[in-house]
């Protein structure tokens, strides 16, 4: 060993080294964020917690055309459809295993009208399963919820398209 | 019937007087988990706990909370007695010490005369615990957590036994409040400055703070001698653990920084408080063993015993041999 090195290791030159370091760095900026209190942000194609939009005039935009059951890779998504009385088809049961779908996008990529979509909130944590197992109304009232923010984003993402 | 109605009396003022001992050191427990995670936090630029109360300072709590209502699963295969018996030994040796601890000049619960022989028996009995746990659990990572635990706390005992040693030849008295009157002149920690520097290793070898939290490395050995341990027996291992590292820190800054002298004898200073000048030399020790917890990597075991044994054993018999030539050469032997 060199002496220089053995002087180092008797008087800790290191260990001081860092501990200084090591003080300064308490008095910089955080490098994370405050997360309940504030959160990071989130682009317009960021896959969220889904829902189920309408048109302005209050229509269901979906049309149980199946694509999004269809390609879902986890089968998450479970549909049933039957005319109604002005002759158009529409869903009877639109069902979302929150615990299956694995947030690909795929369903969103697939529908013709936009009618599914993945939204920005990604805090949709239960204490039970039952709660994760979507159905029509709840997807629904995600759409009502979340229209403004999923209409801007799909305007923003629409030249990528 | 008169004798009876004394000592009634007696264990009344003595149950009163270990209270408020007792009930301050544990709420400050609990808040020195949660200064040590906050250096440790902002050291690597996080935030650390901040969301329970101001600043998160009922994190601790909170925490508590949380391991009451947990399960406590004991193994089938361990030893039941044994095993529910470790967690409440460690605790109860870690609080047991602070009984000698001096606050102030008469500020202290029982002014024994062996008060550091006492202190530094209770600390060695605290390896039972652990020992007791990691055999008990019937398991093989905290078996092999408590084996190392032994080796260690015992090998670090030496160094901190012959350190402890250094001090006394310098006071003449095993004594805690004559240790710390003995450094009204200046403090332990200028003519013994190397002693210090072992000392302060050793006790985060003794307490299995990191660099030597070896008996718990997490990457090999789950959690040590606290793999198979959960709900409040946990929390009550890691309360031990944390009143065993305050209880090292005021040893230290009894034997080393004053106790509680002031630093200097000048008019603000001498306006606070004795306990507070302890509580503050506490506190600063205690910030650096946090800010060494974020900075140093583990030590490897063959290593941590080189340390012990070849290096800090050897030195501080040395420095005893020093300081006692050279207070005898100049006359300066303390004789009472």
């Amino acid at each position: 060993m060199k002496f220089s090195r053995i002087l180092k290791t008797v008087f800790l030159f290191d260990f001081l080294t860092a501990l200084i370091i090591a003080v300064k760095e308490i008095f910089r900026s955080k490098k994370t964020i405050n997360y309940p209190f504030e959160k990071g942000k989130i682009s317009p194609r960021f896959r969220g917690e889904h829902a189920l939009r309408r048109y302005p005039n209050g229509e269901e935009r979906c049309i149980a055309c199946k694509l999004c059951e269809a390609i879902c890779p986890a089968q998450a998504i479970t549909i049933e459809s039957a005319e109604r009385k002005d002759g158009s088809r529409k869903t009877t049961r639109y069902d979302i295993d929150m615990l299956k779908c694995i947030y690909c996008g795929l369903c969103e990529e697939s529908c013709p009208v936009d009618a599914i979509v993945q939204g920005p909130n990604f805090e949709f944590a239960t204490e039970t399963r039952e709660e994760l197992y979507y159905n029509k109304k709840k997807l629904l009232d995600n759409g009502d919820r979340w229209e403004s923010i999923l209409a801007a984003n799909i305007k923003a993402d629409k030249p990528f398209r | 019937m008169d004798n009876f109605f004394y000592y009634l009396n007696l264990i009344f003022v003595e149950t009163y007087k270990i209270l408020f001992l007792l009930i301050p050191l544990l709420i400050s427990v609990a808040m020195i988990v949660w200064l040590d995670r906050r250096v440790w936090a902002f050291v690597q630029k996080r935030r650390g706990p901040n969301v329970v109360g101001p600043f998160g300072l009922f994190q601790s709590l909170a925490d508590a909370l949380k391991y009451i209502f947990k399960e406590i699963i004991i193994p089938a295969s361990s030893n039941k007695i044994i095993f529910i018996l470790a967690p409440i030994v460690t605790m109860t040796l870690a609080l047991l010490a602070w009984a000698v601890i001096p606050f102030g000049e008469n500020f202290v619960l029982s002014n024994i005369n062996v008060g550091i022989l006492y202190l530094f028996a209770i600390s060695s009995l605290g390896v039972y615990g652990i020992i007791m746990g990691g055999w008990a659990s019937n398991s093989k990572y905290p078996f092999l957590g408590a084996i190392r635990s032994a080796a260690q706390m015992v090998s670090y005992e030496v160094s901190i036994g012959i350190i402890i040693i250094n001090v006394l030849v310098c006071v003449g008295s095993l004594n805690l409040s004559d240790i710390v009157l003995a450094q009204e002149r200046i403090w332990f920690v200028f003519p013994l400055f190397p002693m210090f520097v072992i000392f302060f290793i050793s006790a985060l070898a003794e307490t299995n703070r990191p660099p030597f939290d070896l008996p718990e490395a997490e990457a090999e050995l789950v959690a040590g001698y606290q793999t198979e341990y959960s709900g409040m027996m946990y929390a009550m291992f890691w309360l031990g653990e944390y009143a065993n590292i305050l209880l090292m820190c005021a040893m230290g800054s009894i034997l080393f920084l004053g106790g509680w002298l002031s630093p200097i004898e000048i008019y603000p200073f001498n306006l606070v408080p004795e306990p507070f000048w302890l509580i503050f030399k506490i506190l600063f020790l205690f910030i650096i063993f946090a800010l060494v917890k974020s900075i140093v990597p583990r030590y490897r075991y063959d290593q941590l015993m080189r340390l012990g044994w070849k290096i800090f054993l050897p030195f501080s018999l040395f420095w005893l041999v020093l300081t006692s030539s050279y207070l005898y050469y100049f006359n300066l032997l303390p004789n009472n």
